[in-house]
C-alpha cells in the first residue's frame, strides 16, 4: 500500500488543462490542417495531385485546387512533392466539421468548423453524451486513438462524455473504418438499437470516405449514404486532440470559430 | 540482405535469407506428395510455417502452393512449391500448425482441401462447432464488443461457468488489402501496408519496405534501419505497457491501470516527434525514412526515453507486488509449451511458453544484423507469462532504443529504387511487437506485384486464445483475450 501511495506521489496530475487551459503542445512534425496557396504553383499542383494517395487533391474545371479533408490521410505526400509551397501541413489540430460539403477545402478560405448540436439536441445530450463506439472495417488505428480519451491524460469523463457497453444505453454511435461489407448489418442493426434522439459521429478517413481502402470492392466507403452523420472528424487517425476538439464543439464546449 | 539463395542439397527446397530475393523460376516445384512429405519432415524438425499459400498457376488450371518455412536453425528460410489443379490433402491432421493456412487455400483459391478436420472459410461464415449435452449452453458475443475494440464473433461451449470450446469467427474487419496491394507498386502500396494493422505500422511497413528493397535488389541506408529499429521498439513499448494497463484494469488494479494508459501515450508521441504520427505513419518508406533526426531532436528524444522509462518502471513493478493482481494473473489461461509449439504460437505468446522465438535474433534482417535485444522468455504459459515477458521486453527495447540513440550511424537515410525484378519472390519477416510479421511478395512478368501474401502474427496466434479458454471460467475471458490481445485486422487483411 505504501508502495502505490510512494508512486501515487511520482505520478502525480498530468491531466490536460484543455479546452480552458492551454491543449498539449503537437510535435513540429505534425501534420495538421493544410494550407493551399495554389497561386504559388504555375502548374495547378500537378505534381502533388499526383502522388496523392486517395484522391484528396484534385485540380477540376471551375473547382481550382482543391484538397477534400474526408479524403485525405494527411500522409503529407503533396507537400513533400511541392517546392513552392503551395500545399503546406500546419499545426492546427482543429478539423472538425457538421457538413460533409465544409470539408472540402479551397486556397484562401476558412474552413467551417463543427457547431453545436443545436438548442433542442444540447438540452437532451449537452451535460451527458453516452457514445457506443463501432468499429467498421479499418485498421484500429482510429480505435486506439479514441480509446486515448479515456485515459488520465484526457479524461473525456469530466466533459459528461462517456464510451458505454451498448447501444441501448448510447445517445448515439462514433462510428470508425471504411464500413466494410462483413460489418454493413451489424452496423445498421447496433444503429436502430440507439433510441432516439441520436447522433452519428463519423471519425477518421475511412468512416468518411474509405480512407487508404477507398474503392475496394470490400468496403462499403465509409458510412456517408449510409447513415445519417452529424460531426465529421477528418485525419488517419485523427489526433485525440482532434477528436476531443470535435466532440467539444458538438456540445458546446468549445464555441470558437 | 541480397539475394543469396542457395539449393539445399539435403532436400528440394531453396534456402533464402530473411530480406531475400529469388526467381520464381527457381522455386523448387514438387508434387503435392512431396510438398507434403516436405512441410511435415521440416515442422518435424522444429521449423515454423511462415507462410503457406496459393497463388493462380502460370498457365491453365489449379493453382501453385507456395510453402515458406522458417528454419531458425539454419538462420534461414526455406521455400517450396507445388502445382495443384482441384485438390491438396491436407496435412492439419499431422500439423495442426497448417489448420488455418488451409482454410485459407481453400478460401482464396477454392482448392478442395480433403481431410481437414474443420473446413471452412478464414473469414466470415455463421457455422459453429457445437458441443451436444445436458445443461451445454452457448454463449455469444460480437462482432459489436461492449469496449472501444475492433469486431468479431465469440462462441463459447459452456458446462456451467465453464468453458468446453471456444470458436473465434472473424472476417468482419476484411477489406480486400492483399488485392489491393497487388495492383501495386503504387502511390497507395505504402499507406495499405502501414494500416494493416494500425497499431503494427512500423512492423508491418518495415516488412513491406524491406520485400520491395529486396525485389529492386537494393538495401536501405545503415541510418534508415537504425531509424526503423528504434521505431519499431517504441511501437514495442507503447503497445506493451498499453496492455500492461489494459490487464492491470481487467483485474480491477487502478493505479497501474490508468497510470499506463497515460505513459503508452507519451511513447506514441515520441513516434509523433520522429514523424508526425503517433502511429508512425509516414517514417518508413521504400528505400529507407522520411525523416532523419538532427541533434535538437535526439536530445529531446534521450530525455523522454529516461523519464518514460521512470515512470514506466513505476507504474508496471507495482504489479508484481501486488497479491491481488497475481492471484488473477498465475495460472490463468495456460498453454503447454507442447501446445504451443504443436499450433505454431509465434512472438510473446510463444516466449510466455518458454519458446525462444526471436525474428530479431533467430533470422535477423537490417540493423539487427549487427545488434542484438536479449530474449526475453518465461516458462508458465498463462496470463502471469504474457504480462511479464511484456514487462522484459519493455525494459530492453528502452535500454536497446538509448544505445542506438547514443550512436546512430551517419550518411543518407533513402536511396532511390530502381524497378522491381520481374518474375521474382521476395520473402521478409519482422519481430513486430506481436510476434513474427511475414510479408512474401511475387512479381509478374512485368515486374508488378502478382500476389502478395501478409501473414500476420494474429493469423498464428487465435487459435492459441482459443485453447487458453478451455477448462477456464467464461468470465475470464477478457483478461485472456487482453493477454495475448491479437489484431482482428490483421488476421482479416
Amino acid at each position: 500500500m505504501l508502495r502505490i501511495i510512494r508512486e501515487r506521489l511520482h505520478q502525480g496530475f498530468r491531466t490536460t488543462p484543455f479546452p480552458t487551459g492551454e491543449p498539449p503542445v503537437l510535435p513540429a512534425r505534425f501534420r495538421g490542417l493544410p494550407v493551399l496557396d495554389s497561386a504559388r504553383c504555375a502548374d495547378g499542383c500537378a505534381e502533388s495531385i499526383a502522388v496523392c494517395p486517395t484522391g484528396a487533391l484534385s485540380n477540376g474545371p471551375g473547382k481550382g485546387v482543391q484538397l477534400d479533408l474526408g479524403t485525405c490521410i494527411f500522409c503529407g505526400e503533396c507537400a513533400a512533392a511541392c517546392e513552392t509551397g503551395a500545399v503546406i501541413f500546419s499545426n492546427d489540430y482543429r478539423l472538425a466539421t457538421r457538413r460533409r460539403q465544409d470539408l472540402v477545402i479551397h486556397a484562401g478560405q476558412d474552413l467551417k468548423r463543427a457547431e453545436s448540436m443545436g438548442r433542442e439536441l444540447l438540452r437532451i445530450l449537452g451535460r451527458s453524451l453516452r457514445l457506443r463506439q463501432v468499429s467498421a472495417g479499418g485498421c484500429n488505428g482510429c480505435e486506439a486513438d479514441a480509446n486515448v480519451l479515456t485515459t488520465v491524460g484526457w479524461d473525456i469523463g469530466r466533459f459528461g462524455i462517456q464510451f458505454v457497453a451498448s447501444p441501448r444505453h448510447a445517445d448515439g454511435l462514433l462510428v470508425t473504418g471504411p464500413v466494410a461489407q462483413n460489418m454493413r448489418l451489424a452496423l445498421q442493426k447496433t444503429w436502430e438499437a440507439v433510441p432516439e434522439p441520436k447522433v452519428l459521429i463519423a471519425s477518421g478517413a475511412c468512416a468518411i470516405s474509405g480512407g487508404p481502402f477507398r474503392d475496394s470492392p470490400e468496403v462499403c466507403n465509409g458510412v456517408e449514404g449510409n447513415l445519417p452523420v452529424d460531426l465529421y472528424v477528418p485525419g488517419c487517425p485523427p489526433h485525440p486532440l482532434t477528436l476531443l476538439d470535435g466532440l467539444l464543439r458538438l456540445i458546446g464546449r468549445v464555441r470558437e470559430k | 540482405m541480397k539475394g543469396t539463395a542457395k539449393d539445399n542439397a539435403k532436400s528440394a527446397s531453396l534456402l533464402l535469407h530473411n530480406g531475400g530475393s529469388v526467381p520464381v523460376s527457381r522455386i523448387p516445384a514438387l508434387s503435392a506428395d512431396q510438398l507434403k512429405e516436405q512441410i511435415l519432415a521440416a515442422v518435424g524438425d522444429g521449423a515454423e510455417i511462415g507462410a503457406f499459400f496459393a497463388r493462380p498457376a502460370a498457365a491453365g488450371s489449379g493453382a501453385q502452393l507456395v510453402g515458406i518455412l522458417l528454419d531458425r536453425a539454419q538462420g534461414a528460410l526455406q521455400v517450396l512449391s507445388a502445382r495443384v489443379t482441384d485438390s491438396w490433402p491436407s496435412i492439419t491432421p499431422e500439423c495442426p500448425a497448417a489448420h488455418l493456412f488451409e482454410r485459407e487455400i481453400a478460401e482464396q483459391s477454392g482448392i478442395a482441401v480433403p481431410g481437414h478436420p474443420w473446413l471452412k472459410p478464414v473469414r466470415f461464415d455463421p457455422q459453429f462447432f457445437q458441443v451436444q449435452g445436458e445443461e451445454v449452453h452457448e454463449v455469444a458475443v460480437g462482432p459489436v464488443h461492449a469496449g472501444v475494440i475492433e469486431p468479431g464473433h465469440f462462441r463459447f461451449q459452456c458446462h456451467g461457468e465453464t468453458v468446453l470450446h471456444l470458436e473465434i469467427s472473424l472476417g468482419y474487419q476484411h477489406r480486400g488489402v492483399e488485392s489491393g496491394l497487388e495492383r501495386g507498386p503504387d502511390a497507395r502500396s505504402i499507406h495499405l501496408a502501414e494500416t494493416l494493422a494500425g497499431d503494427t505500422t512500423i512492423g508491418h511497413a518495415t516488412a513491406s519496405c524491406e520485400a520491395m528493397e529486396a525485389l529492386c535488389g537494393r538495401e536501405a541506408p545503415p541510418r534508415a534501419q537504425a531509424l526503423r529499429a528504434v521505431a519499431l521498439e517504441l511501437e514495442r513499448i507503447a503497445n506493451h505497457v498499453g496492455d500492461l494497463g489494459a490487464l492491470a484494469g481487467d483485474v480491477g488494479f487502478l493505479p497501474t491501470s490508468s497510470w499506463c494508459g497515460r505513459i503508452r501515450g507519451d511513447v506514441l508521441n515520441m513516434s509523433a516527434l520522429l514523424c508526425g504520427s503517433r502511429f508512425g505513419r509516414g517514417l518508413v518508406r521504400p528505400g529507407g525514412v522520411a525523416f532523419d533526426v538532427d541533434d535538437q531532436l535526439l536530445g529531446q528524444l534521450k530525455e523522454r526515453i529516461s523519464s518514460s522509462l521512470r515512470d514506466a518502471t513505476g507504474a508496471c513493478e507495482l504489479l508484481w507486488t501486488t497479491p491481488s493482481v497475481l492471484a488473477r494473473f498465475e495460472g490463468t489461461g495456460a498453454i503447454s509449451q507442447e501446445t504451443a509449439r504443436e499450433i505454431g504460437l509465434t512472438g510473446l505468446a510463444a516466449r510466455a511458453c518458454g519458446i525462444e522465438r526471436d525474428i530479431r535474433s533467430d533470422l535477423p534482417a537490417g540493423i539487427w544484423r549487427f545488434t542484438q535485444v536479449p530474449v526475453s522468455t518465461w516458462r508458465t504459459g498463462d496470463v502471469f507469462a504474457r504480462a511479464y515477458v511484456r514487462w522484459l521486453e519493455v525494459q530492453r527495447s528502452f535500454a536497446f532504443i538509448q544505445d542506438q540513440l547514443g550512436a546512430l550511424p551517419p550518411g543518407d537515410i533513402r536511396v532511390g529504387l530502381p524497378r522491381p525484378s520481374r518474375s521474382a519472390l521476395a520473402v521478409s519477416l519482422v519481430e513486430g511487437w506481436r510476434g513474427a510479421i511475414c510479408h512474401a511478395v511475387i512479381t509478374d512478368s512485368e515486374g508488378r506485384v502478382s500476389r502478395y501474401k501478409v501473414v500476420d502474427p494474429s493469423f498464428h496466434n487465435w487459435f492459441g486464445l482459443a485453447l487458453a479458454m478451455r477448462g477456464q471460467p467464461v468470465s475470464d475471458f477478457p483478461l485472456c483475450n487482453k493477454s495475448f490481445n491479437l489484431s482482428y485486422c490483421g488476421h482479416d487483411l
